[in-house]
């Protein structure tokens, strides 16, 4: 049987306080991921234009990992095909 | 004349691959998907990245073929494609990176004590401070046990104390990351609904005590 930490006590406390009632799940941000990416790409405030989605990111590690490498992924994509 | 790929717009591609599934338009997308997956795979792959990369395209291809009605056209469909594929790819190797690490089960610190109310004012000393923080996390640890079901007490703890991503853990518990993150969603609003009632104090009291140290 394992212990909880300190730190995980605290980070839950912190997860739990901020909890939202009209949190996004993974299957939605999923869904919108890609235009997410793109206005984020464009230089727009992704983060203002689809907020659910950066709090949901903020507390799904797989969602945030997939992110990440989406971005990795068009960067390449616009290195590759530049817009003339 | 060959369009270039940056000049495909989203209709000539759904054109082109509903028309012929073995088309040009097909190798230029694995070659689009090939080099995406190579980019961003690169650093998380230790192995044969040209065999996976060449698997995970062939897999995407398959998936985005069988799925074109479904694109909504919010983004370019290349990024949408490149979604698909990433999405399998890190799937698999969220499974083989964690393939041994268990889940636990989890048991209370401390014998449970009398629990000191927790009075708010501002500002505190920093020794009251770092006592009412202690009893918060205190409280917390009580209701983690007394309020939340054993799934998901397993998994909240599982992905903050271990790093376990979701997705890993909803398989290993027969369901999907959805009806996961909705069961840890419920927890978190029980134990803030609880925090409050035991404490008196708002969510945002609580926070900013809590932060403020």
């Amino acid at each position: 049987m394992a212990r909880i930490q300190s730190d995980t006590l605290k980070e839950l406390l912190k997860r739990a306080l901020s909890t939202r009632s009209d949190e996004m799940g993974c299957e939605t941000c999923y869904e919108k991921l890609d235009h997410f990416v793109e206005l984020e790409l464009e230089g727009k405030d992704a983060a203002q234009a689809l907020p659910m989605i950066k709090r949901h990111l903020e507390l799904c590690s797989g969602c945030t990992e997939e992110y990440k490498a989406l971005l990795t992924a068009i960067k390449q994509f616009e290195t590759d095909n530049p817009q003339s | 004349m060959k369009t270039s790929l940056a000049e495909r717009t989203n209709a000539d591609w759904l054109q082109a691959l509903r028309a012929d599934p073995s088309s040009e338009a097909l190798e230029d997308l694995r070659a689009i998907l090939l080099r995406g997956l190579r980019a961003s795979l690169a650093s998380r792959i230790d192995g044969d990245l040209e065999t996976l990369t060449e698997d995970f395209a062939q897999d995407a291809l398959l998936k985005i073929l069988k799925n074109l009605d479904t694109f909504r056209g919010e983004s370019r469909f290349t990024t949408w494609a490149q979604k698909i594929a990433i999405h399998i790819a890190l799937s698999e190797l969220r499974r083989r990176r964690w393939r041994d690490v268990p889940l636990q089960s989890f048991t209370q610190n401390a014998e449970g004590e009398e629990l000191t109310p927790i009075l708010l004012t501002d500002p505190l000393p920093q020794p009251d401070r770092a006592a009412a923080q202690n009893d918060l996390l205190r409280t917390v640890e009580e209701l983690i046990f007394e309020e939340l079901t054993e799934r998901q007490r397993t998994a909240m703890l599982a992905i903050l104390q271990d790093g376990l991503p979701l997705q890993v853990i909803a398989e290993r518990m027969d369901t999907n990351p959805n009806a996961l993150y909705k069961l840890l969603h419920d927890a978190r609003q029980r134990l803030k609904q609880r925090m409050e009632e035991k404490t008196g104090l708002s969510a945002q009291e609580l926070m900013s005590l809590f932060e403020a140290g």
